[in-house]
């Protein structure tokens, strides 16, 4: 494996890793303040069939991106009102959620476009373009530094630096900011929050709103940036792959990244390889595949240092019994 | 007191749940330019206008009766057992071994031998996420979350890489001898002279689903075991009170939740395809939970509401065969239905309280 092999599998990392990286951002903010989100999956896949569909019909990737969150923030204000308003339980809303956007992504694909659940193929003002940083012409013939900064770090497209961006933002809002604080407050002790005059249901909500702009983010990156259009199911279980990787994260924001960066990782080497020969030892495609569901059942059995959610996660508050 | 008699905990609640689902799904089906009644009608037709609909619709009605029992025991113990899916596939495994690997005399035996072999597979999926829920508090719906990919990396890598035959390029394995064939509906009518559709799918493991919800009805109802569960699952604290073992109680309720779902394959893998294939179970893991949640976990509702999504499942079919409606409408209608009686629970039955109370304040 040379040098430049390395670049190009990490490069593809990169840009496998941020549609992940959003979906758990996202994931982080709303479990954080204490509702359960098993519906990322569901998210991206609603807001990648509307932002693919809205470009290919306008021609314009920024209009297909606001279509890919408000179509993403439908489904999480769906979810808020099941699981905050109803104090429904959060986890079979979030099923309800992933099955909703399968279904409807489908019909709704077929009946527009007539092209089997897909939508037409997204071509020049219809995808982002890849942005080349300054002075990555200029730095390429430089050995080693040339092509880590022309290759990978430049030429990936705006969301790609927006959603690594995301992690220190996120960072800052949730452990620098009141908001924050009291949002993380509302997935500890809602009890407390409310007793401080704050008002539970308006935090959450506010929580699940910002994890709806995340996913839609990540969904409008998967149909007009990592690939050109939507098909069926594209999003592939990315959604749980990032629940997975907030997990690995213990709910933090750097942790979350390094873990997307991970699994990112993890599906460029099983893209490039089918099965990767180390020293004699082959490691069939599988293995790749499954190894980051692996990492997260062995990480939530608390063998290597334990994950402790949010203590709030997953129970509706009622404000006087 | 009871806010609400219980026939409307029952009956009436679910009811006007699919009643929203319906009309919601209507709305879909409007939306795409299509005829909601004229559907509707297709689809009885097509699901039970005939034997040969009727015979889908009880096929997918039997696999969704194991998942959903699956489903429905776990809640008992309020536990939610995601991973039907992947103990399914699974259980298409033991049957796999079972029926490739074993000369079995008669079909009989070999449907006894595929069911244990299914169940024991399938539970043994379920039994890593319930240790690690009863033992290390992992929260067990994550987990068989996870189990549900690793088990599809699991499959993949044995049908391409071990059952597969020699010289095949399908990731499938062999296909099962005749001798473990077993009977269709078809075969088991035509003695008593009714005739059925010779081409249907249903088997004779619709008559093990249907001894399976009576033997869950007896588990948790009539069992010193099932009231263990029941108690576990309405207060952790007054079953640990009572004596009651946490860790014993998560463990075999999750270990009978995957023995139920496992046993599934006896209907798809050795019941219609005679052979292991990639995504055998098509989802009937997650429809689970919706039949479960439909039928408020007991094993007769579970029952109706296994038939009714067999209706839906064939219908939706029909549907795409006909017109331009594609299959993925049954997913939506499923969403909903998870949706309205499993999340939105409370939607419906605040006002309904509400109107119940007033109306025995007004006889008072």
């Amino acid at each position: 494996m040379d040098f430049l092999t390395l670049i190009q599998i990490f490069d593809s990392t990169i840009r496998l890793s941020t549609p992940l990286l959003l979906a758990c951002l996202a994931g982080l903010f709303s479990e954080r303040a204490g509702v359960y989100d098993i519906g990322l999956e569901g998210k991206m896949l609603m807001a990648a069939f509307f932002s693919a569909a809205v470009a290919a019909v306008t021609g314009s990737v920024w209009l297909g991106l606001l279509a890919g969150i408000a179509a993403s923030m439908v489904l999480a204000g769906l979810h808020g009102v099941a699981a905050i308003t109803f104090r429904g339980n959060q986890l079979i809303s979030g099923v309800a959620i992933n099955f909703l956007a399968a279904g409807l992504t489908v019909l709704i694909a077929q009946d527009w476009f007539q092209q089997g659940g897909r939508t037409p193929s997204l071509m020049g003002g219809g995808r982002f373009t890849p942005l080349s940083l300054p002075l990555a012409e200029t730095l390429a013939p430089v050995p080693v530094i040339g092509p880590i900064y022309a290759e990978l770090l430049s030429g990936h497209s705006i969301l790609v630096y927006l959603a690594f961006l995301a992690v220190p933002a996120s960072w800052w809002v949730l452990n620098r900011t009141r908001f924050g604080l009291r949002l993380r407050a509302v997935g500890e002790n809602p009890a407390a929050v409310d007793t401080a005059g704050v008002s539970v249901v308006g935090l959450r909500f506010a929580a699940v709103a910002i994890c709806g702009l995340l996913c839609g983010i990540a969904g409008a990156y998967l149909a007009t940036a990592l690939q050109a259009g939507f098909v069926k199911d594209m999003t592939a279980g990315r959604g749980f792959i990032a629940l997975a990787a907030l997990i690995f994260a213990k709910w933090r924001p750097w942790h979350a990244m390094w873990a997307c960066l991970l699994f990112g990782f993890l599906q460029a080497v099983a893209l490039r390889y089918q099965n990767l020969d180390i020293g004699g030892l082959v490691i069939p495609v599988q293995v790749m595949d499954a190894l980051p569901y692996i990492l997260t059942v062995v990480i939530l059995a608390g063998f290597v240092g334990k994950a402790i959610p949010p203590r709030a996660g997953g129970e509706p508050y009622v404000k006087e019994r | 007191m009871d806010r609400m008699p219980k026939w409307a905990d029952v009956v009436l609640i679910p009811l006007i749940s699919l009643i929203l689902a319906a009309i919601l799904s209507a709305l879909v089906i409007l939306g795409i330019g299509e005829d909601p009644v004229a559907a509707v009608k297709m689809m009885v037709s097509g699901a039970l206008g005939s034997t040969y609909g009727w015979g889908y619709t009880l096929y997918y009605a039997t696999n969704f009766m194991f998942t959903g029992l699956a489903v429905a025991v776990a809640f008992h113990a309020r536990l939610f057992n995601i991973g039907g899916e992947g103990q399914a596939m699974l259980g298409g495994l033991g049957v796999a071994i079972a029926c490739l690997y074993v000369p079995w005399p008669h079909w009989t035996l070999a449907l006894g031998g595929a069911a244990v072999l299914a169940a024991l597979f399938g539970a043994a999926w379920a039994a890593i996420p319930a240790w690690l829920q009863a033992k290390r508090g992992s929260h067990i719906v994550i987990t068989t979350i996870m189990f549900n990919f690793i088990a599809s990396a699991v499959l993949n890598y044995v049908l391409v890489n071990v059952m597969r035959p020699q010289g095949s390029m399908d990731p499938a394995t062999a296909r099962f001898s005749e001798t473990v064939h077993l009977p269709t509906l078809h075969e088991l009518l035509a003695p008593i002279g009714i005739s059925f559709s010779k081409a249907a799918p249903a088997n004779v493991s619709l008559l093990v689903a249907v001894a399976a919800c009576v033997l869950v009805w007896l588990l948790i109802w009539r069992t010193r075991l099932g009231y263990e569960i029941r108690a576990y699952g309405h207060s952790e604290t007054g079953a640990l009170y009572a004596g009651i073992s946490p860790v014993r109680i998560t463990m075999i309720a999750m270990l009978i939740s995957g023995g139920l779902a496992g046993c599934m394959a006896i209907n798809n893998v050795m019941g219609e395809a005679e052979r292991l294939v990639l995504n055998a179970t098509e989802g009937a893991g997650f429809i689970g939970i919706a039949v479960a949640l439909m039928g408020r976990s007991h094993p007769f509702g579970v029952f109706l509401s296994a038939i009714l999504f067999g209706f839906l499942y064939q219908g939706g079919a029909e549907l795409a065969l006909w017109t331009s409606i594609p299959r993925e409408l049954i997913v939506v209608i499923q969403a909903l239905v998870i949706l309205f009686t499993g999340a939105l629970d409370n939607m419906v039955r605040m006002p309904l309280e509400k109107l119940f109370l007033s109306l025995r304040k007004g006889r008072a």
